[in-house]
Formats: structure tokens, sequence, C-alpha cells
């Protein structure tokens, strides 16, 4: 074999060399590309529980997509199988059931359900009154043995390995809202450790139910513009007033550089780098300064072994809500200098809403067609621009542009800021 | 390159007390983990005893932004930055990598009671639903319930912020956890890191969801290897585990005293079927390297569930025969998440006390995984 690839800091380069994807836009890359490059938008009126009541009455939701029992992680089980079902038939790695490399797996925090709840209540009803002794009662019939381990936080990526047979010990992960970026930069990380040859990083989130979205409510985390429900995200428009829940997945086969090279797979991109940091501010706001956004950009091109001058492109993290996207455009200004007002930024949020756990996953696999397919999808809605916000957006209409090297930003809760640099090349 | 990995801060907290010593002074004493046998009637619970939280978590205000298992889990964090040395530099703190092993919770006892018993009787119940969680949740409840917030609260509470990763997965959790860091570090790719969980047993929520699977533990308390013959089982304990990882070149440049080597950890996830748990850790024994038998030590995180039990008892018989065997089921009960982690806290102590040269922990997890660690004395 030839001398082995390496990057400017001397590490394995990794390759994507499948990808998959599931939103409200549509299962596969085809359609999502299709629709995203259209600036269609997949959010609309939720009609899958009551809506009563809510401030809120809209979501990306996936609605073609069945799971039983109907619950978060059922439902983010099916996501992920399907994204990954494309990914590793693109890929064409291994064998089917045995996938040769580790998983790693962005899931949302799971819990049971209101219509779990109300099963196990009625199971140990004693009297009109139901608290959690009449739940622990109902639990105690032994009629509720399945729910026991769909519940547990570890079972969609166990499902998952059953299925593809990664390897190893499957890490179930949350970084809030960068967590699919978060699964690509494990993958990344175990790859260059000379750990796995390949990785599967999957993003999955099907958490649209009535306590989570209330709950983003309660934080007054969500547009209330419901009408009509495809105008509502609006990411870097001045009129902006929130995020919209969405749900999908994503799943990239990662795969070292000279293991895909030495089977013939076609490599769809490279990751370059990747840069996080912690933000110790607020439970749910950045940095007014912006600084550990600015610090995880920084990192990620300096990881990649670029400069701030060779991004071509940055796949905004652009949630629509007020302070993201000042901060999110405040921290691009300062890390790409008065060159940013000319590179282009937008928001696939503005088309699928935010799907929150999955977004870093499937933000990375549009950053990567967007290389692959010379055009940028773009952000939707922007009928107001907002004077503080001066940035080339890519307003409203999907534009063609020679693009090879992208800044993905993901930004969440908690002060997490996970950045990845994709590209066509090595650098 | 591979860098040897260093243990340098222990932060600790369970039914046994706070901190390191009084573990072991229970290790030493022969005595069990406190049991809690009224609280949640006919289960047991280990509660984690009382603790000022002021000594950790100063503010009351992010006192009260946290359940729980949010504030343990800070007060251990806390506990392990300052048994490193670490604690004041805060230029330290704002590079220091922080991996959370977390589930998440926690629920609002007297809505979800109001919830479900109105719920029945409502003309249109997605309309009540909806009106009672939008009215009576507290929107700051989200936060205490998000997995990642323990270690959000961790960056806000004592500034750690290098780069945060929450993994959730219940035991395994906690062995991934300690397993990335090692690896990480041994590659080079970072000098220390914080990583631990936390886990609050004392809520009905939770042992609702072991006791759909009929896995909780009745009756009197016995011994994790002696719960076989009456169809096993594990008593959740509350508590947290926080370990400071370092790379020995960072170590001893800033003076630190290492507490212990950990020189591997090894993880597996395999389908459950009979026998497979036991293979899987016979693996890992297998790809560890040497274990001395004669001068080591097994810290066991067997949760006391028979059968995956008795097959990891017959992988130690045989694999570590002579070594004197501790069951942190039987000090802890089953903490989930940060179990491994204060297995590895507990044999890096043990170690270093000159109890042993070596000892091996095990995981294997009530549902699923299996992890090893070997801790050694430098």
């Amino acid at each position: 074999m030839a001398t082995p690839h390496r990057d400017k800091h001397g590490r394995p380069l990794v390759v994507v060399t499948g990808m998959g994807v599931v939103t409200s836009l549509g299962e596969g890359k085809a359609d999502n590309w299709a629709a995203l490059t259209a600036g269609r938008s997949g959010i609309h009126r939720i009609s899958r529980f009551a809506t009563d009541n809510l401030r809120t009455t809209i979501a990306g939701t996936v609605d073609f997509v069945a799971a039983e029992p109907f619950c978060a992680p059922a439902l983010s089980e099916q996501f992920a199988l399907r994204a990954a079902s494309e990914a590793v038939g693109q890929a064409g790695i291994g064998r089917p059931g045995d996938f040769p490399g580790a998983l790693f797996m962005a899931v949302p925090p799971v819990e049971m359900e209101w219509p779990q709840r109300e099963a196990l209540a009625e199971a140990g009803k004693r009297n009109g009154e139901a608290d959690y002794g009449t739940l622990l009662a109902g639990a105690g019939t032994g009629r509720f043995k399945a729910w026991h381990e769909l519940f547990l936080f570890g079972t969609v990526a166990a499902r998952i390995q059953d299925r593809f047979g990664t390897k190893g010990s499957p890490v179930s992960l949350s970084t809030a809202c960068s967590s699919g970026a978060t699964a690509i930069q494990l993958g990344v990380e175990a790859i260059r450790r000379g750990e796995v040859s390949a990785a599967l990083a999957i993003g999955t989130d099907g958490s649209v139910n009535p306590e989570s979205l209330i709950r983003f409510s309660l934080l007054s985390a969500l547009s209330t513009q419901n009408d009509p429900p495809e105008e509502a995200a609006k990411p870097f428009s001045k009129n902006r007033d929130g995020f919209v829940m969405g749900e999908g997945a994503a799943a990239l086969v990662l795969e070292d550089y000279d293991h895909a090279l030495a089977r013939g797979a076609k490599i769809l991109g490279f990751v370059l780098g990747c840069g996080e940091k912690g933000d110790g501010f607020h439970r749910t706001r950045s940095s007014p300064d912006g600084a550990p956004a600015i610090a995880a950009m920084r990192e990620a091109i300096a990881d990649a072994g670029l400069t701030p001058d060779d991004i071509d492109y940055i796949n905004a993290h652009g949630t629509s809500t007020p302070e993201n996207d000042k901060m999110e455009s405040m921290g691009c200004l300062a890390v790409m200098g008065e060159r940013m007002r000319d590179v282009p930024i937008s928001s696939n949020k503005s088309m699928i809403g935010h799907t929150l756990t999955a977004a870093g996953a499937i933000e990375a696999v549009f950053s990567l067609l967007t290389i692959g397919e010379g055009r940028i999808p773009p952000t939707i809605n922007y009928k107001v621009p907002d004077p503080t916000i001066p940035l080339d957006v890519v307003p409203n209409v999907a534009r063609d542009a020679k693009v090879g090297r992208v800044l993905s930003n993901s930004f969440g809760f908690g002060g997490q800021n996970t950045c990845l640099v994709f590209a066509a090349e090595p650098a | 390159m591979t860098r040897e990995v260093f243990i340098t801060g222990i932060g600790i907290v369970s039914n046994l007390g706070e901190g390191i010593e009084a573990q072991l002074a229970a290790v030493d004493a022969g005595r069990p983990g406190s049991v809690d046998a009224e609280r949640f009637k006919p289960h047991l619970v280990h509660p984690v005893v009382p603790l000022e939280w002021e000594r950790q978590i100063p503010k009351k205000s992010d006192q009260r932004q946290m359940e729980a298992w949010q504030r343990l889990g800070v007060y251990a964090a806390g506990l392990a930055l300052d048994d490193a040395g670490i604690k004041e530099d805060k230029a330290l703190l704002g590079n220091l990598h922080l991996i959370c092993a977390a589930g998440g919770g926690e629920r609002d006892y007297q809505v979800d009671s109001q919830v479900l018993t109105g719920l029945p009787q409502a003309a249109d119940p997605g309309a009540f639903l909806n009106e009672r969680l939008m009215g009576d949740l507290r929107p700051t409840l989200f936060l205490a319930q998000l997995s990642n917030l323990l270690a959000g609260n961790i960056s806000i509470v004592h500034g750690v912020t290098g780069a945060t990763r929450t993994f959730m997965g219940e035991e395994q959790a906690g062995v991934d956890a300690l397993r990335i860091a090692q690896a990480r570090i041994a590659a080079d790719q970072g000098d220390i890191f914080l990583v631990g969980g936390s886990y609050n047993a004392e809520r009905p929520d939770v042992l609702l969801v072991y006791e759909m699977a009929g896995l909780l533990w009745k009756g009197s308390f016995a011994s994790v290897w002696e719960r076989q013959a009456k169809g096993g089982g594990f008593v959740p304990g509350s508590g947290a585990a926080f370990l400071v990882l370092e790379a020995r070149d960072h170590a001893e440049a800033r003076g630190a005293t290492p507490i212990a080597r950990l020189a591997h950890v090894g993880a597996d996830q395999v389908r459950r079927a009979p026998g497979a748990a036991g293979e899987a850790l016979d693996g890992l024994f297998a790809k560890a390297g040497s274990f001395d038998a004669a001068s080591g030590l097994v810290v066991s995180g067997a949760t006391g569930i028979a059968d995956i039990t008795a097959e990891e008892k017959a992988v130690l018989d045989r694999r570590t025969d002579g070594a004197r065997r501790i069951a942190t089921g039987d000090l802890f009960g089953n903490m989930l998440e940060p179990q491994f982690p204060a297995g590895v806290a507990l044999a890096a102590a043990l170690v270093k006390r000159g109890d042993a040269r070596q000892a091996a922990v095990t995981s294997v997890g009530h549902a699923r995984g299996e992890g090893l660690a070997l801790v050694e004395r430098i």
C-alpha cells in the first residue's frame, strides 16, 4: 500500500462515503435536495395530537413514518433506521448486518410519555385518584414489560446496532441541539485514533409530542406565528420570533480515507475539522459576546488545517430565534472578518424547522450535498431584513455556486457549541 | 502515540457518605449500603446521605435551577476538582473537557398526578392535557430534565468550559464516558478530562421503568451474589461519582499527585441471550491484557439480576480466582450511569492505599453493555 494519507496535523483523513436523510420534506437525499433547493417548506399544522390551548400549533413533523407504540424513542428509531439504510446502502461497506465499525448515535433524551402513563394508571387504578403509587401498581402487573426496554436511554442505539451489526459499544449521546454534530465528531476522533476504519454517525429526533412542544413553548423558544405555517421559520429576518420544531434523522458513513480508497468507494466529501467549546454563561442563553461560539468556529477551521479565508459557505445553525441568529451573525463576522459580508450563509431550518438532536447530522448531509451539487439551498421567508445582520443569507432562492469548503454550525442549550468543516478535497 | 492516563481527582457521594474515605470505611468494615425500605415500599432504595449543597454549589439560585440528580452530580464534580487541586485554576477549567454519563428526569409528581386523575373524566382529553401542562408546568423544570444539563450546570457552577459531551444509556454510558476519555488522552486528543455521572434513585418515576420489567429486588437486603435463588434483582441507589483523568505529562507538569493509572477501559455490547453477557465480559478480559489475580482486586458492578450476575461470577471465578472481590452493588446499590465511574474511583483509592497492585473493574449492565477497566498502582 502507498504511504497513508494524513492531514496537516499528521492524522488519518476522514471521508464520508454514505449518507441518508429523512425530514418533513421527504425520505432520501433526492427528495430532500429537490425540495430544499426549490425553497419548499416542510412545516405544517400539527395533526398528530390536539393543539387546543397551545400557543404554537405547527411543526415539521414527519408524518409518513409509523411507529408502534407511537412515542419519541420508537419514532426516532424508525427515522434512524431509514437514514442508516440509505447511508450504508450508498457506502456499500461491509455486508448486510455486518458494518465494520462503531456506532455514534445522537438521540433525544427518552422518557415515558402520557399514553403510557395513562395505561399504567388504568392498570393500577384503585379509586378515582391517580398518582405514582397507582403507576407503580400498574407497572407491577407485569403487563408492560416491553416498555422497560423502550424507555431506556440506550435502546434506540442498541436496536440500530442489532440491525446494522456495528461493532463495540454504541455511544448514545446528547449535546442538546448540537448532538448530531457531536456524533460525527466522535466518529472522526475514533478514526483519527486509528481505533476504527469506519463509523456510522447518526442523529435522529422524533420528539414532537405535546409535552416536548409545551416545554419549549414555556421557555418562549418557539415561533407563535402559526399562520401560514410554512412562513413561521424565518432565520435572520427582523420579524423572526422563535424556532419551529422539526423531526427527522440523518446518517453518515465515516471512513478512513485510505480504507475507502482501498475498497474503491466513492468519496462524497471530507470531514476536515471539528471544534467545540462549552459556555458557562446561562442554561439556555449564549454568552452575549458570542465568545464560545466564536472559539468553536475557530477551532473547527484550525483543526481542518484551514484559515477563515478558505471557507466558501456557512451552513448556519440559524434557528430563527431572536437571540441565536444575532449571536451567530456576530460570531461569523468576528471569525471571518469583513469578508463575511460576501460569504453566503443559509439556514436549512427555514424549511425543515429545528430538528433538535438530529439537526447537526441532517445539516451535515445538506452541507455535503451543497458541495457535491454546486448549489446552495436558500434561507426562505426572508422578507424583512434585519439591519443588525448584514449577511448574504442566500435569500429565498437557491444559488448555483462552486463550494469547496463548508463550515456547519450547531449550538445548543447547556452551553453546547460544535462546529464542523466539510470539504471536497483535503486541505 | 500512546500516553499514560492518570486518575488525579475523585469526587463521590453515595448512601455511605461523602468523599472517598467514607466509601473506603464501609469497605473496610464490610458494611453494606444503608437501605430505605419504607419510602417506596415494597421497593428498596439506597438513599444518598444529606449534603450541605452550598459547599459545592454556593448560589441558591443555581441550586433552585436543578433537581436532585443534577445537584448530586455538580456536587461530586466539585469534590473531584478539589481533589485534583484544580478547582480555582480558572484557565485550566476553561479548557477542561467534560464527559457526563446522564439519564434525565425529573417529573413534577403533583402535576402528573392531577393530570392523570383528570384525564379519564375530561370531555376532550387532548385539550385538557395541553391546558394543564401549559398552566401547571414550571418553565424551568425542562432544564432540570434535560440530560445534557448536568454538564451544563457543571459548566455554570464550576466554570468547566473546555467542551462538554453527555453520554446516555444507563450503566453503559458510564463505561463509555471513561473509555472515550481514556482513549482520547492516550491518543493526544486532550490532556485533562472530568468524567462521571449522577443518579437519583429516590424517584417513583425511575422505579417505574424497572418495575415494569420486574427487575427491582424486594424483601430484605441481600448481597448481589446471593439474590439468584429468589429471582434476583437490583436495588437502585442515589449518588454521583466523578474522576479527573489526566495525561501523565500534564499531571507531572503541574505537580499533581496521581492516585492511580487508568491503564485500560474496554466495552462491548452484545445481544443479550443466555451466556452472552458472560462471553462478552470474558472477551473483554482477553483483550485487556494481563491481570495478576494473586495481587489483584476485583471491583464488580454486578447488579444482582439473576442470570447475568451468575454469568459474571463464573467469568470472575475463572479469570480472577484468588483476587479479593468487592461488589459495588452491595455498597451503592445500582446507581446506573455513575456505577462504573464509582467502581473505578473505589479501585483507584484501594490500589493507592496499597490494597492491591492492580484492580479490574467490571460492568454488566442490567439490560445491556459490558465493560472492564484496569486500574494500576503508580
